[in-house]
């Protein structure tokens, strides 16, 4: 070779070539996938919404099954009646709610300031199911989901999804032998919302006991756990003043 | 392996087992000891490892004439995040669930030091499709380690392979639990993998008495 891959010169050169062609490439390749890459981000929380309300492809003893994101958009708009937010106690209709950042509005909503919070009102068995959003933090990072309660805050359903919490522990947070212990707990304590608490000590790993405010936690994933109970509790204090509006219906 | 010369052979069967880089070498423990809780979550972490190795050694190579040596280190990193990114945007667009699954390793591959070692050590010296096999047997050589450790440690501390309740119901108590088998949580925390990983070492050092190193 006869290049001196020594001079100083040259190693600037280098550098400088080597970051306009990879920060082309990314570049290119982000602005040409984004399109592609927020319709599947979109799919993604219509199907979790959904999954939360029951509405999903399980069988008893299958893993978790979405519904399928070719007709996912379809089934949303069908089984989902109506969108609102919740802004300042006030409910207001936003057919756009799902798209709503929650993590931003709950950030806002603890910080004291105007937060748009998004509610989904759907329908199971004849009655009128509201699926509410969570956002919250577990070990490693972020943990988020959804819970569907009907008026009288009993939960249909829950869905629970995390960025990074530690494989085989608390991952395990979005299976099905952890999300299905939630259906039928109720958040209320007599007339405080208790919210559910993800309990080491609570002595029923069956979770037949549906009043105890309590579900079995999962061995090695205490914070996680932890993170669960918090954040179903944020998500109730963030909403009180519209589930107070639903237990008098 | 006629296809393959002796000694171009080696480059993939030593890192197997004479020369493995989690056992020997001792490279990319730290992956080794997070992400084999589970062994679905070490088959895919060796999976894209040995795509990223596989390529990022042949991209070393053919720039390791235009490397400058000052920021070779950096010129290393880069080609690593690139390729790792890529990937991730691609499944992201087009393999949505495969990239919801990856996405905890991208940081992972990205910091794993057998990459940056092989790149270092063997691809800034040596030709492409030497490079490349030399990738491919380090990659397959850490990959056969995290499978084990996987399996040993979601066997005994969850019962389960690939997620499927092999021992029987813990809960229901059926199975091998019927007799009072219960699963050993400890396995599931990170130190079971370095007790895992240090028995592997134990076996295969006995097994060859060239591989102990003099006190």
């Amino acid at each position: 070779m006869a290049i001196n891959t020594d001079k100083n010169s040259y190693t600037v050169l280098f550098a400088v070539v080597m970051v306009v062609v990879v920060g082309s490439l990314l570049a290119f390749l982000a602005s040409g996938l984004s399109e592609r890459i927020k319709e599947n981000e979109r799919f993604e929380k219509q199907q979790n919404i959904l999954y939360a309300m029951g509405v999903n492809e399980n069988t008893p003893d299958s893993g978790v099954n979405f519904v399928p994101t070719d007709v996912v958009e379809a089934r949303f708009n069908e089984r989902i009646k109506e969108q609102y937010v919740l802004v300042d106690g006030n409910v207001q209709k936003d057919d756009q709610a799902f798209l709503i950042d929650v993590k931003k509005q709950l950030a806002a909503f603890k910080a004291g300031n105007e937060a748009r919070l998004p509610i989904f009102v759907g329908e199971k068995d004849g009655e009128e199911i509201y699926v509410l959003p969570m956002y919250g933090k577990g070990l490693w990072d972020a943990i988020w989901g959804f819970m569907s309660v009907n008026k009288d805050l009993v939960i249909q359903g829950v869905y629970f999804d995390h960025k990074g919490e530690t494989a085989g522990l608390g991952a395990n947070i979005k299976l099905r032998f952890f999300m299905d212990d939630f259906l039928g707990e109720t958040l209320l304590d007599g007339n405080s919302y208790a919210g559910v608490e993800v309990s080491k000590t609570n002595n029923d790993p069956l979770n037949e006991d549906k009043e105890d405010n309590q579900v079995d936690a999962i061995a090695g994933a205490t914070i996680t756990g932890n993170g669960v109970s918090a954040m179903i509790k944020e998500t109730l204090n963030a909403y009180k003043p519209y589930l107070e509006t639903i237990r008098n219906k | 392996m006629a296809l393959l010369s002796k000694k171009d052979a080696n480059l993939i069967l030593d890192p197997l087992a004479d020369n493995n880089p989690i056992t020997i070498q001792v490279l990319g423990i730290c992956s080794a000891l997070a992400i084999t809780a589970e062994l679905k979550a070490s088959v895919v972490m060796a999976i894209s490892v040995l795509f990223v190795m596989g390529v990022g050694n042949v991209v070393i190579s053919l720039l390791r004439n235009v490397i400058p040596s000052k920021i070779r280190i950096i010129a290393q990193l880069i080609v690593v995040a690139t390729l790792v990114i890529v990937v991730d945007q691609m499944l992201k667009a087009f393999q949505y669930e495969l990239s919801k699954t990856l996405s905890v390793f991208v940081g992972l591959i990205i910091t794993n030091c057998i990459i940056m070692g092989r790149f270092e050590a063997f691809a800034l010296g040596n030709g492409v499709w030497r490079s490349f096999l030399d990738g491919i047997g380090n990659a397959l050589g850490y990959g056969i380690i995290l499978i084990i450790v996987g399996f040993f440690r979601e066997l005994l501390g969850s019962g389960t392979l690939f997620g499927f309740q092999v021992l029987g119901d813990p809960i229901a108590k059926t199975g091998l639990y019927a007799t009072g088998y219960e699963n050993n949580g400890f396995m599931i925390i990170p130190p079971a993998a370095l007790i895992v990983v240090g028995i592997i070492i134990w076996v295969q050092r006995s097994r060859n008495k060239a591989l102990i190193e003099e006190a």
